[in-house]
């Protein structure tokens, strides 16, 4: 499985991405810089967590113009299977990859802690090991991660099944309790919470490590 | 012989969060005001204002350039409201 991890300037979880898939599933990590104008061949591709461009402007939004990004959006057209985590997740509503936006948390707390969540919909590739109902814990660590989008954009979201995880508890008041959405197609996915981090039992759990064997499991691949 | 030398352009975007929009750091400031005694305040909602300096051969051109700009990168649409004011500058 080869798997290239954006880097943004101010990113700080591209590391800890790079670990978990390398070290605990042994994938082949390739560090992809922001400058960059083409990609490897590659099988996947995630954009981690962090503060890119120091979150100027609005977080994502100078990200979302960097020259890999349009690499980006040419690899997710094609089907490539794209996951967006916490600021990465900010960075594809951004970049119009997926649907709404992030803001500023509804308690305005940075909230870090392990937070339950339940799978709304696996129709992305990412959550094939899971069923709909299923419940899993991981970690969460933002300040502005409360999902907003429009009346019409909700019912669009839950007509094409494209609300993949939902927090148990709302701990940041996104709307529809969403913590994670894909686009139509099911082939990118941005959620809030951090599977990179719950991939080692000694980290505090695993749930993570299902999210990307699933993938494996769907692409066929090892 | 030199040309004309391009018209000098300053604008003022102001971004927003679209009334739909839940405001925490807006409420929070309000809440402050009230307890400093700002009693007839109602409401607060906290925006950013953004100054562009630019150049371009009219005022029409300058106003397409920063609404697209605007709509583009200074604001988000799905959250956001925005709106310009444009004022030419002397050399």
């Amino acid at each position: 499985m080869q798997v290239g991890v954006v880097v943004f300037p101010g990113a700080n979880c591209d590391r800890d991405v790079g670990w978990a898939l390398a070290g605990c599933l042994g994938w082949r990590v390739t560090f992809l810089w922001h400058q960059d104008a083409t990609l490897p061949k590659l099988d996947a591709l995630i954009l981690p967590g962090g503060f890119s461009y120091g979150d100027y402007l609005r977080c994502g939004a100078i990200a979302s113009s960097a020259p890999l990004l349009r690499a980006v959006a040419d690899f997710a057209a094609m089907g490539g299977p794209v996951l967006g985590i916490c600021n990465g997740f900010q960075v594809l509503t951004e970049a119009g990859l997926l649907p709404g936006g992030l803001i500023r948390n509804r308690g305005l707390h940075f909230i870090c802690r392990d937070q339950r969540l339940q799978v709304a919909s696996c129709c992305s590739p990412w959550l094939c090991r899971f069923a709909p109902g299923d419940s899993l814990t991981l970690p969460i660590a933002h300040g502005e991660g409360c999902y907003h989008i429009d009346p019409p954009g909700l019912r669009q979201l839950e007509d094409n099944h494209q609300i993949a995880l939902c927090y148990l508890d709302n701990p940041n008041g996104s709307i529809g309790h969403i913590a994670g959405v894909s686009n139509k197609a099911g082939n990118v996915l941005g959620l809030m919470p951090h599977p990179e981090r719950a991939c080692d039992q000694a980290t505090g759990g695993t749930d993570g490590q299902v999210l990307f064997q699933g993938l494996v499991d769907r692409l066929g691949l090892s | 012989m030199t040309s004309a030398p391009m018209p000098h352009f300053h604008a003022t975007v102001r971004v927003g969060l679209r009334a739909s929009v839940l405001d925490p750091a807006g409420d929070a400031v309000c809440a402050a005001a009230l307890r400093l005694g700002h009693s007839a305040i109602q409401s607060i909602r906290i925006g950013k204002a953004i100054e562009v300096q630019l150049e371009a051969p009219d005022a029409a051109t300058a106003r397409r350039q920063l609404e697209s700009l605007s709509a583009q990168l200074l604001a988000n649409p799905v959250m956001e409201t925005w709106s310009l004011e444009l004022h030419h500058q002397e050399n």
